[in-house]
Order: C-alpha cells, then sequence, then structure tokens
C-alpha cells in the first residue's frame, strides 16, 4: 500500500471524501481513538485536573473527543480545511485553528498543560512544495511547541515512520529544541499491533537527568524492544526515577469523572449568537 | 493567547494580535473554579481586560485579583471560556499580517516568504 503523504500535500489529500470518512468509517474511527487514549495515558497528566491540552492535527476532531470525554479543554490545528470542516459539524469543543504546523504555532510561553497528536507526524518528514525542508519545517515545529508547553508537560505523537532514518531525524530534532524522552513501541513483535509514540518532555532542557522515564512499550512481555530514549536522558541519568509505571489497560477504562453541562442556548445580546461551549484565547 | 508566528515578524511586536470587525458569539462551559485559577497566571491581564473591554464582553477589574472571589472566577470564566470571536480580523503590529477568523476558525496560514 502506498503510503497517503507520497501521493500529495495534506491539504490536497484530506479532501471532502477522505474528511468523511472520519465521520463514516467505524474501522478508522475506533483505531483512532484506541490510539488517541493511548496518547493520553503516555501524557500521564494529574490526575483529577482539568488540562489544557493541544492537540497537533486534530482533523475531524476524533482525537479531540477523546480528550472532552476526559474532561479536558482542548484547542486543535490542522491544515486541512475539510477536516476542520467535519469537527465544526460534529460541534467538537475545541478551539480550532486552520495551521501548517510546518509553520510553527504563536501560543504564549507555556500556554498547554499538554499536546497530542495522532497520525499526523510522518506528514511532517514530506517535502511537498520545494520550499518545505522538512528539516527546517521540523525545527520550526518542534521549538516553537516547545515554548507553548507547560515546564513538565508532555507532548505524545502516535506516527507512521517510513523508516529509522526519519526517526532519528524526527527525535534528533525535538531534542535539539529542548525536549527529552524517546520512542515508545507497542507490541513490536506484531505487524499488526505495532505502533510507534514519541514520548517528549518539556522542561528538562538544563537538567536533562530529572527527566522522566520513558514509559514501556505495550507487548508481550518481551523487553527487548527498541526504544530510542533520547542521549542526553541515557547519559545524564543516575538511577532508576520512583515512578510508578502507567497501568496499562486499567486507565483506559476509567470513566469520565467530569459531568460537563451542554447548556442550551442562552443568548444574553443581541449581538451574540449562541453554540455551545469553547475556549477562547 | 495568540502572537503573529511569521518568521519574519519583528521581535516585540508580534504581540498582542489587534482584533478588527469582530462579530461574537456566547457559550456554555461547565465552571471550573479550579482550571480557572490554574489558568490566571497564563493570562496576559492587560490584554485580556483591553480586549474585553473593546468588544463589550465584561469589566474586568484593572490588577489581576490576588485572591480571586467566586465572583471574579466566574466573570473570568465567562470572559476567557464562554466568549468567542466568531468572526474578525487578527492583525499583527508588527508586520501587518492580517489572520482572518472565520466561523470561529482562525486561519494561521503563512505566505511562502513569511517563513
Ligand atoms: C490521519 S489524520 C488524523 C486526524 C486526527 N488526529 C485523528 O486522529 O482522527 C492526519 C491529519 O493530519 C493533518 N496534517 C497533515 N500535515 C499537517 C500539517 N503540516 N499541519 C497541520 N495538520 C497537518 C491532516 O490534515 C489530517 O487531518
Ligand atoms: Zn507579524
Amino acid at each position: 500500500m502506498s503510503r497517503p503523504e507520497h501521493t500529495a500535500p495534506p491539504e490536497i489529500f484530506y479532501n471532502e471524501d477522505e474528511a468523511s470518512k472520519y465521520t463514516n468509517n467505524s474501522r478508522i474511527i475506533s483505531i483512532q481513538n484506541e490510539m488517541s487514549y493511548r496518547a493520553l495515558e503516555l501524557l500521564a497528566l494529574p490526575e483529577d485536573e482539568v488540562a489544557f491540552v493541544l492537540d497537533i492535527g486534530c482533523g475531524s476532531g476524533l482525537s479531540g473527543e477523546v480528550l472532552e470525554e476526559e474532561g479536558h479543554f482542548w484547542v486543535g490545528m490542522d491544515i486541512s480545511d475539510s477536516m476542520l470542516e467535519v469537527a465544526k459539524e460534529r460541534e467538537v469543543d475545541g478551539d480550532l485553528f486552520l495551521q501548517d504546523i510546518g509553520q510553527g504555532m504563536g501560543f504564549r510561553a507555556g500556554t498547554f498543560d499538554g499536546a497530542i497528536s495522532i497520525s499526523v507526524l510522518q506528514w511532517l518528514c514530506n517535502a511537498d512544495k520545494t520550499v518545505n525542508n522538512p528539516r527546517s519545517r521540523l525545527k520550526r515545529f518542534f521549538s516553537t511547541l516547545y515554548s507553548s508547553l507547560a515546564r513538565g508537560a508532555r507532548a505524545v505523537f502516535q506516527f507512521y515512520p517510513e523508516n529509522s532514518e526519519q526517526i532519528e531525524m524526527i527525535i534528533s530534532s525535538a531534542m535539539k529544541a529542548g525536549f527529552t524522552g524517546g520512542l515508545v513501541v507497542d507490541f513490536p513483535n506484531s505487524s499488526k499491533a505495532k505502533k510507534y509514540y514519541l514520548c517528549l518532555f518539556a522542561g528538562y532542557k538544563d537538567s536533562a537527568g530529572q527527566s522522566p522515564e520513558l514509559p514501556k512499550g505495550l507487548g508481550d512481555g518481551d523487553e527487548s524492544q527498541v526504544t530510542y530514549a533520547s542521549n542526553r536522558v541515557r547519559e545524564r541519568r543516575k538511577g532508576p526515577v520512583n515512578r510508578k509505571p502507567v497501568k496499562d489497560k486499567k486507565w483506559v477504562q476509567h470513566k469520565k469523572e467530569l459531568n460537563r453541562s451542554r447548556g442550551k442556548e442562552t443568548p444574553a445580546d443581541s449581538k451574540y449568537t449562541a453554540r455551545k461551549r469553547r475556549t477562547q484565547f | 493567547m495568540l502572537q503573529c508566528h511569521a518568521k519574519s515578524c519583528p521581535q516585540g511586536q508580534s504581540y498582542p494580535l489587534a482584533i478588527r470587525n469582530a462579530e461574537l458569539e456566547q457559550l456554555d462551559a461547565e465552571f471550573n473554579a479550579d482550571f480557572v485559577t490554574r489558568l490566571m497566571p497564563k493570562l496576559d491581564w492587560a490584554v485580556l481586560r483591553k480586549t474585553a473591554f473593546e468588544l463589550g464582553v465584561a469589566e474586568l477589574p484593572a490588577e489581576i485579583p490576588t485572591e480571586p472571589t467566586q465572583a471574579d472566577l466566574q466573570l473570568i470564566h465567562k470572559v476567557a471560556l464562554e466568549t468567542r470571536i466568531k468572526e474578525a480580523d487578527m492583525v499583527c503590529n508588527g508586520c501587518g499580517h492580517v489572520y482572518p477568523i472565520k466561523d470561529g476558525v482562525p486561519n494561521m496560514l503563512l505566505q511562502d516568504h513569511e517563513i
């Protein structure tokens, strides 16, 4: 099967047809859902706290809806008009931005408590226009993302790397931007279930030794899987960090704690039109 | 909470973006005092206050409340979480780039020469 990134730029590939699959194809929906939950688990947000999360390449809002279910506020950005159109139709709660992540982002320093990105990062490795140099786009992306995150926040990217060079390019780019962390591989021995999660930590630029330990990948108890932990972490870590490993599946089952009222329309003033809630900054 | 992200934009002038021709909408969000409290230090109070005033959303106190009352938190909740700009132009004072907001979605795309 050919890789979609090779066929067209994302804003062209994710047209109305493709976007409609993200509401109508139950297989796609359930896969995106599962990966979003796993990413959120790896994000390890403080329990029982409402967080402010960035969804990078949010598409039609499938990953964002997982954030909503857990009671978080979110902001989503995507380069495809059609995908965002679907997100609007589905009345997602997050604030949406039409944005090319390779051009960087302008959120104020420390805005987000975390960031997730599901099935997007491989798109940045593609030079679909002559002005699109993957290395400089990755650099711009990771450095502006780094400053948008609160210290101690994580960014978790599920993605489909094409080869190991691509993995190296992405990770070295993220490390240069100041992140620590590395790659978590779930089910490394299953060609079908194998999934890559880039798990990055912000705020340990000058103290890599204090950076949290990279979470373990899920899998058949086989510990021999390859993880590309950041060199800085590998070299400087003094000893094992006391941190409870995240519980695999249990977390996924945990039900949403925060019930959100979906108010009905209450126009307070004639110049307002009413809609459901959204964050606005 | 947004600044101009054009690479060519002069340093120090990329923030805040000026808002022109705004049309607002009112939303409903569940109030969470804890979340609003943690949000407060992230806000640029002066900018938020000015914007809220100019758009006729609310009049916030001149100084950020150090010990916010429930009413303060409710007001910030309303301004920051329940008010959305539906249509507007966000204009950068540094480079003049106009980011249009259409149907609630800001278009942050830059031209090739701006990156
Ligand atoms: C496979 S879809 C996943 C969408 C969503 N995260 C989900 O899980 O349903 C990939 C998305 O990445 C977006 N994308 C690709 N390249 C992008 C870029 N440079 N900037 C912003 N979004 C991009 C596409 O428009 C598309 O919506
Ligand atoms: Zn500018």
